[in-house]
C-alpha cells in the first residue's frame, strides 16, 4: 500500500486511562483520504445515574484484563470488516477512574457510504457491551458496586449473529 | 497454570493470580472452576454462582466445557460490563 499511513493505522484499537478527543481522532481517521464518504462516530459517557437510594454517581472505575481487551476488539475490527466494505475503523475505551461527563468508549467506522458506516459502528458496539473485558464499578458517596450486565446488551449482540 | 481474577471474583478470591497444579481430573473449565471452589472458603464465595461466571484461554472467552489442557493462562470473571 502507497499510502503513508499503513493499514495498522486505518483500523485501530486503543486502550487507555487518559481522556480522548473525538472530533480529532475522526480527523485524524480521515485525513488525507478522498474515498471515505461517510464516517460515523460513536462516544458512550460517564452518565451521572442516582443510586437505588438517590446518592449520586462520584465516579466509575474500569476495571479491564490487559492484552485481552485489545485483542478482543481486535477481533470484533476482523469480523466488522468481513461484514462490510469499511476504508477505516477505530476503537478507544478507556479503563481506571471517570467521572460523569467524561468519554468511556469512541467507536469510528467509515466507509465509502453511510450504510456500512452506521451498521459497523452499531455492530461493534454491540459487541464490545459483552465480548470486550471491562468491567464498571459504581463510585459512591456510600461505597458503591460492581454494575451489573444487562440481558438487553446480550439480546443487542445477539442479533448480529454467531461470534 | 496461571489462573486470573477480575471485578468481584478478584476481590472474593482476594489475589489478582496464583499459579495452580489442578489434578489429572480436571479437564475442563468447569472441572477448574469446581476445584477451585473447593480450596478456601474464598474461593468458595467466588463460584458459589457457577453459571454467571465467564472464562477466557490464553485471552479468548471460552464455554464451561473447554478442555483446559495446554492453557498458559485461564481468567475468570463477572459478565463483562464495557463500553
Amino acid at each position: 500500500m502507497a499510502d503513508a499511513s499503513g493499514p495498522d493505522d486505518l483500523f485501530s484499537v486503543r486502550v487507555q486511562a487518559a481522556p480522548f478527543d473525538a472530533a480529532a481522532e475522526s480527523a485524524a481517521l480521515c485525513a488525507g483520504r478522498t474515498d471515505i464518504g461517510a464516517v460515523v462516530s460513536f462516544t458512550g459517557l460517564c452518565r451521572a445515574d442516582a443510586g437505588a437510594d438517590g446518592a449520586p454517581l462520584a465516579a466509575l472505575v474500569l476495571e479491564h484484563y490487559p492484552g485481552m481487551a485489545e485483542e478482543e476488539m481486535g477481533r470484533h475490527l476482523d469480523e466488522a470488516r468481513r461484514r462490510w466494505p469499511l476504508q477505516g475503523a477505530r476503537i478507544i475505551h478507556r479503563y481506571g477512574r471517570i467521572i460523569p461527563g467524561e468519554p468511556i468508549v469512541l467507536v469510528l467506522a467509515a466507509s465509502a457510504h453511510r450504510g456500512a458506516a452506521f451498521a459497523a459502528a452499531e455492530f461493534l458496539m454491540d459487541w464490545l457491551k459483552t465480548g470486550a473485558p471491562f468491567w464498571k464499578r459504581e463510585e459512591r458517596a456510600d461505597g458503591g458496586d460492581w454494575v451489573a450486565a444487562k440481558i438487553a446488551d446480550d439480546d443487542a449482540a445477539a442479533r448480529w449473529g454467531e461470534k | 497454570m496461571k489462573v486470573l481474577y477480575f471485578a468481584w471474583l478478584r476481590e472474593r478470591v482476594g489475589v489478582t493470580q496464583e499459579e495452580v497444579t489442578p489434578p489429572a481430573d480436571v479437564i475442563t473449565v468447569a472441572d477448574l472452576a469446581r476445584w477451585l471452589a473447593r480450596q478456601d472458603d474464598a474461593h468458595a464465595h467466588a463460584f458459589e454462582k457457577p453459571e454467571v461466571v465467564r472464562a477466557a484461554i490464553d485471552r479468548r472467552h471460552v464455554k464451561p466445557d473447554a478442555l483446559i489442557a495446554g492453557a498458559r493462562e485461564i481468567a475468570f470473571f463477572p459478565p463483562m460490563t464495557g463500553g
